[in-house]
């Protein structure tokens, strides 16, 4: 047996980026479960089409750039930039529009910047941007979740599988249905408790399905607090953000209310984007004090554009808007190191 | 200033110091009215002349104008062509016209059209001052019409759409649907495809800069292999 002589300091660091973005996918299991429980199985295709192609532009990319593809395929951050498109995408989109999203994220968003690491954007909520922009009527192609139809009317495997080929009768199968943000944001004629009452989709607090959807997001994105992938300021001030917006400007129902802070806190992909996006470590802001403004400031963005915005739903807009200000943030939130002065001191002198 | 290179400002103009892609100069209708080929003809048409023209009269004044007001008499004569062409448009191309809008007035500011008069034609002879201004907006358009053809592409599956407008009834046939049915995609016609393709443009001729410097670089080294020392000691110069 052979032993290694090494000196001390005998630490070890337990968190390889391979090991991280491991993490990340586990913990999308329980909102991929309940995902699929609610929409079928489009989800799941989607998060295959998806890894699949990823993967296959990732090493195209590395093997363009000369670098070695085996090393860098098993970082999985490819596969992890996959899983967050695929269910970021509405179940049993077509697998061009995963192409071209999957194609976007990899060499534009990533390769094009410098790789893992060096991307200024999230590269699947740029995609998802890119393809929602790009493709509006497939982008907001959701179908109707379980309870709102009856069970039979959600997809199976293989019909996910034949709607995602768009072989066969297969794209009737499966209900489209507008998701309570939509009909929130259209309404302008029903008080907000008369639409809850009128239309199926309104479940306990939010919309039916989705509010078990986010919390099963949430449930994964506690997981990985308590493995310490990521610190509580980010999701933390950006849930409180959104709730202290739509508490502020909540007018207690009017058809032109944007919905109160439970509503807003469990719908879309609220929790999918506190806990999953907005944790990057690439492309948000890097000390803690930064990471809260930055949290804080997603949040009330998301509010924002969610209630007076063009869009329903509003996690990756602002989570781009602020990749582009999280430079700006970290400069003016450098910690100071111990026996140095403030850093940045000498400019408000 | 007797020995002009009309080589050398061909060039300049279309390749070395390309107007579009080297100098980033005159983004704005780059950018914004690139959206098929037969805009990015009209734009480019206009650039040209207007470049011509300008640099042109800038050069038979050269002589006469002060320092001073070196810079707004240029503006003048830019504003002035820029008149002209805008007038000779509503009257031949009128839909085209509609289309371009606000960008043809604004050819005004482009920095190309000031940067050329400024940079060569006040310095130059006539002949050459007007050649400049040819290439220089020849230059502009191959690109216009690249990035125009390349959006139209992605964006709509189809090619030398609306052709009329500029060259008359016949030219409606020229339309190539590349793809049936294709679905459209949206970014490439919108201002984000712009900025991807304009990057996309650039960095395909950097890599063809690299590549030729690269040749000529082995072809120095084998043309001329008998200068080079087999041992080599100590510093040489």
């Amino acid at each position: 047996m052979a032993f290694l002589k090494v000196s001390s300091p005998h630490a070890h660091g337990p968190m390889s980026t391979g090991r991280v973005m491991r993490l990340v996918l586990m913990a999308t299991i329980p909102g991929l479960v309940a995902l699929t429980w609610f929409f079928g199985f489009g989800t799941l295709t989607n998060v295959l089409w998806a890894s699949l192609s990823a993967l296959a532009f990732e090493a195209l990319a590395l093997k363009l750039r000369k670098r070695p593809i085996a090393f860098y395929l098993n970082d999985c951050s490819a596969l992890v930039t996959a899983f967050l498109l695929g269910i970021a995408l509405p179940p049993g989109s077509p697998l061009w529009l995963i192409l071209v999203g999957t194609g976007f994220a990899i060499l534009l968003c990533k390769h094009m910047y410098g790789g893992m690491g060096y991307n200024p954007f999230n590269p699947a909520m740029a995609a998802y941007v890119l393809l929602l922009i790009s493709f509006p009527v497939e982008m907001t192609n959701w179908l109707a979740p379980r309870g709102a139809v009856p069970a039979s009317e959600l997809l199976g495997p293989i019909d996910a599988l034949l709607r995602s080929l768009g072989i066969g009768s297969a794209p009737i199968d499966g209900v489209s249905m507008a998701t309570p943000l939509d009909i929130l944001k259209q309404n302008d004629a029903l008080l907000v408790d008369d639409l809850w009452a009128q239309t199926p989709q309104f479940g306990t607090v939010a919309g039916i399905g989705w509010e078990w959807v986010n919390l099963a997001f949430l449930l994964g994105g506690l997981y990985l607090l308590y493995r310490r992938v990521f610190t509580w300021h980010a999701p933390l001030s950006m849930l409180l953000a959104i709730a202290i917006m739509a508490l502020l400007f909540n007018d207690g129902g009017s058809s032109a209310s944007g919905g109160g802070a439970l509503f807003n806190l469990f719908s879309g992909a609220t929790m999918f984007g506190a806990f999953f996006i907005i944790t990057d470590p690439v492309s948000s802001a890097v000390s803690n004090r930064g990471r809260v403004i930055y949290g804080a400031l997603i949040g009330v963005l998301v509010y924002i554009i969610r209630a007076w915005g063009n869009y329903p739903d509003a996690v990756a807009f602002a989570v781009l808007l602020m990749n582009f200000a999280a430079p700006f943030i970290d400069h003016y939130t450098q910690p100071r190191t111990y026996g140095h002065k403030k850093p940045n001191a000498q400019e408000k002198a | 200033m007797s020995d002009v290179n009309y080589r050398e400002i061909s060039l300049n103009g279309l390749w070395k110091n390309n107007p579009a892609i080297v100098q980033l100069l005159g983004l704005c209708p780059l950018l914004a009215v690139t959206g098929s080929v037969i805009n990015a003809i009209g734009m480019g048409l206009a650039t040209i002349f207007v470049l011509t023209v300008s640099n042109t009269c800038v050069s038979l004044i050269r002589n006469i104008t002060s320092d001073a007001v070196r810079l707004p008499a240029f503006v003048m004569i830019i504003a002035a062509a820029v008149t002209c062409i805008e007038l000779l448009m509503q009257a031949f191309a009128y839909e085209l016209f509609q289309i371009l809008g606000i960008f043809l007035p604004l050819i005004t500011t482009n920095c190309v059209i000031l940067g050329r008069a400024d940079a060569f034609a006040s310095k130059n002879r006539l002949l050459p001052s007007m050649y400049d201004g040819f290439i220089m907006g020849l230059g502009f358009s191959a690109v216009l019409i690249l990035l125009g053809a390349i959006r139209e592409v992605v964006g709509t599956g189809h090619i030398f759409a609306n052709m009329e407008l500029l060259f008359g009834e016949s030219a409606k046939a020229w339309k190539i649907v590349l793809v049936d049915d294709y679905k459209a995609f949206l970014v490439a016609i919108l201002p984000p495809g712009a900025f991807i393709f304009t990057g996309l443009i650039i960095a395909l001729k950097n890599v063809i800069d690299g590549e030729i410097q690269k040749r000529e670089a082995a072809k120095a080294e084998n043309t001329a292999p008998t200068s080079r020392r087999v041992r080599v000691t100590g510093n040489i110069s």
